[in-house]
């Protein structure tokens, strides 16, 4: 919450920024036309180009300063204060930076106190730990501390109260001051021949690369979150253990079997079974429609099965749990009263659940890839076919299919890239337990399954059982970028080149 | 060749025996694997249909339920001496009165009416007033807080009935079932029979379903949808004002501007490795920078709506290159002919064409954000009980709320029937939404669409 009374006064210098554009833009534009007697014609570029200029010169230096002073200013005072911790304050089985994350607690409290009118600044600044108690004043504001104020947290908390607003109201002098030179800069160098069109598109052109790169910068960022936390991981598991491991048993105690083998192989057995449904189902669908359907029902067929494709996947995963596990326990379990009369499946979460489900997802996925690549076959390849004789069958069995089958194994490889990502199907319809079984009417879980249970349980967050999901994370990222890049380069590497 | 020797045609060449008309078993056996090929091209087709089918009656058939609720019709008498002590009508007097205390009204008005249907039982009023649901108590209060005039006089109101009551009207519960459950009786369910006889108790329609909060595990009955609505709405907000201006942005620059070197290459292969990354890689990501790094606010629409930015931001890219890529290269020619610059013309010739494609795109990664699950669960949508609508723009980003798709995972999670019919029409409602969105971007698209 004190975080949020920081980007109070953060907002108040972006709407003083904001003013000071707005205001520049007016009076250059002004300057630009008053240079040339208020004759638009002598001036190099229209006249709202000038003030665009203006506006870019103020805003942006402005605000890129602003958003970088308040990533930096957190990371120094933090390493400031930490210094003021002494080592015993540090309790067993805690780090430091979860003291450190009591003391911005017990700042940000502190804030709200004041604004809140609790105490005035000057009492917070003068509190002595052993007089009062700290804890039960901020919760007397709405603020919940998970143990008692100690000396030093006080002290350090107080040195990042002050440290924090001496930063900000720094912050907000530098930032205007910036912005005030450059309106002043840009006015004395709007005048008829300056070429103010072009500075404008070079500022927009530098705004769109920026955007552009934001694609790298996500992927970056995926990456380094990940590697992060999982060096972190290997460093209390070894990582031996983890690829090559041959159990997953969370538990408290400390001593866990991490590894992702036994997850590996149910996610990979899910994906097996969706991709036994989906390709043939989701190929023949895309043959039918493509070479033998007629308009009628190619408009009528299609749409329906990209219907399928826009559902989202909690419902199947919802449809996985309710019907379609219950169905296959009346078929495959309940002894006497099933319709088998076979006792094999106990649960309604199974492999088989999962697997049917997610292929029905993917049918549409298959398909409209496969139609692409089947339509781009040229025609001339049929019709020499039919020219010698052959029936249409023949010709998509010995002609069309091989010369569409590269692009058809990369449409597979991309099912199987999305089936392994997939997570609400699995976590409805799959079960928990990780094992290695070969009977499909067994419950097993996933690597997706896992990195949500481990990510959202009880579990302190610097244990091993919290960051594993961290290094699950970035073995699935690998896995499908893997599966995606080989797809790609099947494709390129066999596609043949008609005319 | 007309002089060769028809003896020489080929080793193993036999003349015809009969007439080209009728097909030889070689023949048939070619065309009977043709109309089996056919066949399995159309069963393929017919079973992807199927599914579909089964889907929706699936969806409708389980979920319509939920927009149906019991209620029982009473009458309170709220007397004075119970709500009012004092007599003075001052509000904080008033407000004191806890659910408390207004159980015994409830129980005198349920009791009232048994005796008036004129039904025989053992049961005690405090049994009798259990049909009721919990959450009953609190909606009287809150109709007492709002109207203080009305203490003392008798109101007829219609409270909402324990989630084993609708059970028992939504065949959900039977006399088989309740002889484990804790929460009801065989003689209560007799009461139920003689109320809904006599007609004060009936299933109608419930528009709390669509415009209330949620509610806790004990209350199935009181949990609406209407809070996560709200919530997703913050989050769509956020995503349509990031995702959109820097997706143009982006693809603009792709599109127009990039030479075509190395750089551009890496940013084009990222951008579709991005579209085929697991969504949950997306919710680490959120988990790890927006949380853990940056401090914001667990649960907060505007922590989903960051993540859902960057996971829709490829599939609005690519729509809008497709747009731009489709505007043909003789506007832009005519644009520079006339004196423009290069950003000139994109931004004030081509754009604009491209406009409705680029709409349409945007629309269609919406809704497929409006559905995602996953990266919600990470960065603690999800367990939380979303039960007060934010009242400002501010509040509404900031604070802790729910995401309808999260909100539906979340009773899914419950495992009471009650919960499992809700999470049903939050489904269809999701669906509602989501057919709406597609509805209007293939709208948009057929009207505004140019064949160059």
């Amino acid at each position: 919450m004190g975080s949020l009374l920081n980007a109070g006064s953060v907002g108040f210098v972006v709407i003083a920024v904001l003013v000071l554009t707005a205001v520049g833009f007016v009076l250059t534009k002004r300057k630009a036309l008053a240079s040339v007697s208020g004759d638009p014609r002598q001036l190099h570029s229209l006249p709202n180009y000038y003030g665009s200029f203006a506006a870019m010169v103020i805003a942006v230096p402005a605000l890129l300063l602003t958003a970088l002073w308040m990533l930096v200013q957190p990371m120094l005072i933090q390493n400031a204060v930490i210094d003021l911790i002494p080592a015993e304050s540090v309790a067993e089985g805690s780090s430091v930076n979860l003291v450190m994350s009591d003391v911005r607690r017990v700042a940000d409290g502190l804030d709200v106190a004041v604004v809140q009118g609790a105490m005035t600044a000057q009492a917070a600044v003068a509190l002595d730990a052993n007089e009062t108690d700290v804890r039960a004043l901020l919760a007397d504001v709405g603020v919940a501390l998970g143990s008692e104020v100690s000396g030093p947290v006080l002290a350090a908390a107080q040195k990042y109260r002050v440290l924090t607003a001496r930063g900000t109201s720094t912050m907000a002098i530098v930032v205007l001051a910036l912005a005030l030179v450059g309106m002043l800069a840009a006015m004395r160098i709007s005048t008829g021949t300056f070429r103010a069109r072009n500075m404008v598109e070079r500022g927009i052109l530098a705004l769109l690369i920026l955007a552009a790169s934001l694609a790298i910068l996500t992927t970056v960022g995926i990456v380094l979150s990940m590697l992060f936390e999982s060096i972190n991981f290997f460093r209390m598991h070894p990582w031996t253990d983890f690829f090559f491991g041959g159990s997953w048993a969370p538990n408290f105690r400390g001593d866990s079997d991490l590894s992702i083998l036994p997850l590996l192989w149910g996610t990979l057995y899910i994906s097996f079974i969706a991709l036994l449904v989906a390709v043939p189902i989701g190929l023949f669908a895309a043959i039918y429609l493509s070479e033998y359907a007629s308009n009628g029902v190619r408009s009528f067929a299609k749409p329906l099965l990209e219907i399928l494709a826009g559902i989202p996947t909690i419902v199947y995963g919802l449809f996985a749990l309710l019907t379609v596990g219950p169905f296959l326990v009346s078929v495959f379990g309940r002894g006497e009263n099933g319709m088998l009369g076979v006792e094999w499946m106990s649960g309604a979460t199974a492999v088989l659940t999962a697997g049917l489900v997610m292929g029905i997802m993917l049918i549409p996925f298959v398909s409209s890839l496969s139609d692409d690549i089947i339509n781009a076959v040229p025609q001339s390849l049929r019709d020499g076919s039919f020219g010698l004789g052959a029936t249409h069958s023949e010709t998509v069995r010995q002609v069309v299919l091989p010369a569409a089958l590269p692009g058809i194994v990369g449409a597979i490889l991309l099912a199987a890239s999305r089936a392994i990502g997939e997570t609400m199907i699995v976590v409805l319809g799959a079960g928990a337990i990780a094992r290695f079984s070969a009977n499909p009417l067994d419950a097993m879980t996933t690597i997706t399954t896992r990195i949500v249970s481990q990510l959202t349980g009880d579990t302190n967050f610097a244990s091993p059982e919290t960051l594993v999901a961290f290094a699950l994370g970035l073995t699935l990222f690998v896995l499908t970028l893997g599966l995606n890049v080989l797809a790609l380069y099947i494709v390129r590497k066999y596609r043949e080149q008609y005319e | 060749m007309t002089d060769m020797p028809i003896e020489d045609a080929g080793a193993g060449a036999r003349p015809r025996k009969g007439s080209l008309l009728t097909q030889d078993a070689r023949t048939r056996k070619r065309n009977r694997a043709e109309a089996r090929f056919k066949a399995y091209g159309m069963i393929a087709i017919g079973v992807g249909l199927l599914m579909l089918v089964i889907l929706l009656t699936t969806i409708i058939g389980r979920g319509t339920g939920a927009f149906q609720q019991t209620f029982l019709t009473v009458e309170v008498e709220l007397l004075e001496a119970k709500l009012d002590k004092k007599g003075n009508r001052d509000l904080a007097d008033i407000k004191k009165v806890s659910t408390f205390g207004y159980a015994p009204l409830m129980r005198a008005a349920v009791e009232a009416k048994v005796a008036e249907i004129g039904f025989e039982t053992d049961l005690k009023p405090k049994d009798m007033a259990n049909l009721l649901s919990k959450n009953a108590a609190a909606t009287l209060r809150n109709f007492v807080l709002e109207n203080p005039d009305m203490i003392g006089e008798t109101v007829e109101f219609e409270f909402l009935t324990q989630s084993r009551v609708d059970g028992y009207l939504k065949d959900r519960v039977t006399r088989a079932s309740v002889a484990n459950d804790k929460n009801i009786s065989a003689a209560q369910l007799d009461l139920v029979d003689a109320l809904v006889a006599d007609g004060s108790m009936e299933k109608r329609f419930n528009l709390d379903f669509i415009t209330g909060s949620d509610a806790s595990d004990q209350r199935p009955e009181a949990a609406g949808m209407g809070v996560s609505m709200v919530g997703s709405l913050f989050m769509m907000l956020v995503v349509l004002a990031l995702a959109l201006p820097i997706g143009v942005a982006a693809s603009i620059y792709l599109e127009e501007f990039a030479p075509k070197n190395w750089i551009t290459d890496i940013i084009e292969v990222n951008i579709s490795n991005l579209a085929a990354v697991p969504s949950i890689v997306f919710g680490i990501l959120g988990l790890a920078v927006f949380i853990n790094y940056m401090h914001l606010p667990n649960s907060a629409p505007l922590v989903g709506g960051l993540v859902l930015t960057l996971m829709t931001l490829p599939t609005i890219i690519i729509s809008t290159r497709a747009s731009l890529k489709s505007v043909p290269p003789s506007i832009r020619d005519a644009a520079l002919g006339v004196g423009a610059s290069k950003m000139q013309s994109v931004f004030h010739h081509v754009l604009p064409l491209a406009a409705p494609g680029i709409l349409t795109g945007t629309i269609i990664g919406l809704a497929q954000a409006l559905g995602e699950t996953a990266p919600l669960l990470l960065i603690g949508m999800v367990g939380f009980i979303a039960s007060n609508a934010p009242e400002t723009i501010g509040e509404g980003l900031m604070s802790p709320n729910s995401a309808m798709p999260a909100q539906i995972y979340e009773w899914a999670k419950r495992a009471d029937p009650a919960f499992y019919e809700r999470a049903w029409g939050g489904i269809i409602i999701l669906l509602v939404f989501l057919i709406t969105m597609n509805a209007i971007a293939v709208m948009l698209r057929r009207r505004f669409e140019r064949r160059w």
